[in-house]
């Protein structure tokens, strides 16, 4: 248990130390460009040429990559008022979050009642198994945002297509999954359902539910990741609304401290995604 | 005499057991509890694994299989169990002819085949809820608890079967299998994977609790001492083979009755008359005439 602590420890300084050299590097190579990028090197009349060019060196040096100081200042803006909505272009961090989560959980929600349901009879059927296979393969490794066109054509709305492209592209490795899983149950377990006369109902609920659940959770966890990957790309697209929507918009207005704390948030909130979809896997995991 | 033959006894080898013959000796008064007509599984056509199995099980016995390996002994006790059917032949109950899985036959299978997400409570629950889905919790667990306790595992009955030994896990199957109270247990060489000291000290729980319940068993083996430790009566089949005259199919070659007195015990067995020409009978069988050269 100690040895197991220790590791824990030097592996969480390590952590640590990366973390500083990574945040030593961002502020010596900002320092520096800062220094370059500055009106040190021109005349005077040089810079009042470049100001009435619209090139004025110092708000050049304010608009580029951010150095530590106004990142820490962007990050505890957002931060401290996550949620204020000052009109369409303007809304907190948390307010962006929120749309995208709420657009990630509902296809996602979606996608876990189609393919749960549909890779269960897969799983069970060989027949249905190798009916479908060529139909799985072949839409599998589309790129759910090649459906948007397609989304918006027949669903004439940016929203919905955006959480059709999230069931999409969750659907797959779900399905997939599942079907494994099922297919793979023990034989032994249904014999035993079989001798003990148990109802399909029961015996799908009961014995092949919680034998393929860690399958299942895999394949959910899977498809989680996806959709978080596929949420931003979806949003710079369709706009309005959206952590994807308020990166692209940020672009647009060459703040690259938002960006760069919008990206962040998209990696801690994928994190967590995960981590909660990992905590769920190991309560359904068993050992045989 | 000991030894049931067609032929009338005697040491001597006898061919297959004709129709009905197996309990000759006895003379059944009411029908029996379990009777198989010529049963036969072919996977090529021509060529049985296994015919003509004929043999009837009275209530509260004991029956042993021993064959070797490839005979058929587990197609035939899938087949009893319904879960899996044979080209020929037909198997009754009561007098009722047997079609697929029943809740009057309890099956302890080779492996556990525990479920390994729930704990032994819940394992053991799951049979009983099965048999009486209209059972309140309170009787239910009653139940799940006389049974675990019968198998001496009250201690772990609230462990997941990852948690317990392969003996502990091998008993909570056998619970399982009691605790619906079926007319007929079925058990697939429940002792194969254990060792030698666990063995023996299962074999004494389940005699005992076969005593006490009166349950009739039928039981597949590939251990001799276990078979006539356990059995009433010995069941010994040939494996199907290329003879002279063509292909001779599987089948019981002969039925074994033991003579030891029913109180018998694994430590005194071998100390009782008749333990090693009975012993040695069966090893011969194995030997020299189960694959029919």
């Amino acid at each position: 248990m100690s040895v197991a602590n220790h590791l824990k420890l030097r592996a969480g300084l390590l952590s640590g130390l990366i973390l500083l050299v990574i945040l030593g590097l961002w502020y010596a190579a900002t320092a520096t460009s800062g220094a370059t990028a500055s009106a040190a090197g021109l005349t005077p009349a040089q810079i009042e040429y470049a100001q009435m060019m619209g090139q004025d060196p110092s708000a050049i040096k304010a608009d580029g990559f951010p150095t530590l100081g106004q990142m820490g200042q962007t990050a505890w803006s957002h931060l401290s008022r996550p949620f204020y909505d000052n009109g369409p272009n303007d809304k907190g961090v948390g307010i962006q979050l929120a749309h995208s989560l709420g657009r990630v959980a509902l296809g996602f929600g979606l996608a876990c009642l189609v393919a749960v349901p549909l890779g269960f009879v897969i799983g069970m059927s060989p027949l249905l198994h190798r009916a479908l296979d060529p139909f799985i393969q072949v839409l599998k490794p589309i790129s759910p945002l090649a459906w948007m066109p397609l989304a918006l054509y027949t669903i004439k709305d940016s929203t919905l297509s955006g959480i059709f492209v999230i069931f999409i592209c969750s659907i797959w490795p779900m399905l997939v999954n599942t079907a494994f899983g099922v297919a793979a149950v023990k034989k032994e377990w249904l014999n035993v359902a079989a001798t003990l006369e148990v109802s399909p109902l029961r015996k799908a609920l009961q014995v092949i539910l919680p034998a393929a659940a860690p399958t299942i959770l895999t394949g959910m966890r899977i498809s989680m990741g996806i959709a978080w990957l596929v949420i931003v790309a979806a949003e710079m697209l369709v706009g309005s609304t959206g952590i994807g929507y308020f990166v692209w918009n940020e672009w647009n207005n060459l703040s690259l401290s938002n960006v760069i704390f919008a990206v962040l948030v998209i990696g801690v909130v994928g994190m967590l995604l995960d981590l909660a979809f990992g905590r769920l896997q190991k309560a359904v995991t068993y050992v045989d | 005499m000991w030894i049931d033959t067609s032929a009338g006894g005697g040491l001597k080898a006898a061919s297959p057991v004709p129709d009905g013959a197996a309990g000759a000796g006895k003379a059944p008064v009411k029908t029996p509890l379990l009777q198989v007509e010529r049963l036969g599984k072919a996977y090529v056509a021509d060529k049985p694994v296994f015919a003509d199995v004929s043999f009837m099980l009275d209530r509260g016995e004991f029956v042993c299989v021993i064959g070797h390996s490839g005979c058929g002994k587990t197609t035939v006790l899938n087949v009893l169990a319904g879960l899996d059917t044979a080209t020929a032949g037909h198997v009754f109950m009561e007098s009722r002819e047997m079609v697929g899985p029943s809740l009057e036959r309890g099956v302890v299978f080779q492996g556990h085949a525990l479920m390994p997400w729930l704990t032994v409570r819940q394992n053991i629950a799951f049979a009983v809820k099965s048999r009486w889905p209209d059972w309140p919790g309170a009787r239910l667990n009653q139940q799940v608890e006389k049974f675990v306790q019968l198998v001496g595992l009250s201690h772990a009955i609230d462990k997941k079967p990852s948690q317990l030994s392969g003996g502990m896990k091998q008993r909570v199957g056998i619970a399982r299998a009691f605790s619906i109270q079926p007319k007929m247990l079925l058990l697939d060489e429940p002792f194969g994977a254990l060792d030698a000291l666990t063995r023996g000290t299962i074999q004494d729980e389940l005699m005992a609790i076969v005593r006490e319940t009166q349950q009739t068993v039928f039981m597949i083996t590939h251990d001799v001492d276990e078979a006539i430790l356990l059995a009433d009566r010995i069941l010994l089949m040939s494996n199907g083979a290329e003879t002279a005259a063509g292909y001779k199919p599987g089948g019981i070659a002969e039925v074994v009755v033991n003579p030891l007195p029913r109180e018998r015990t694994r430590a005194t067995l071998h100390h009782l008359d008749g333990y090693y020409e009975l012993r040695n009978h069966i090893v011969d069988f194995l030997v020299s005439r189960a694959k029919a050269h």
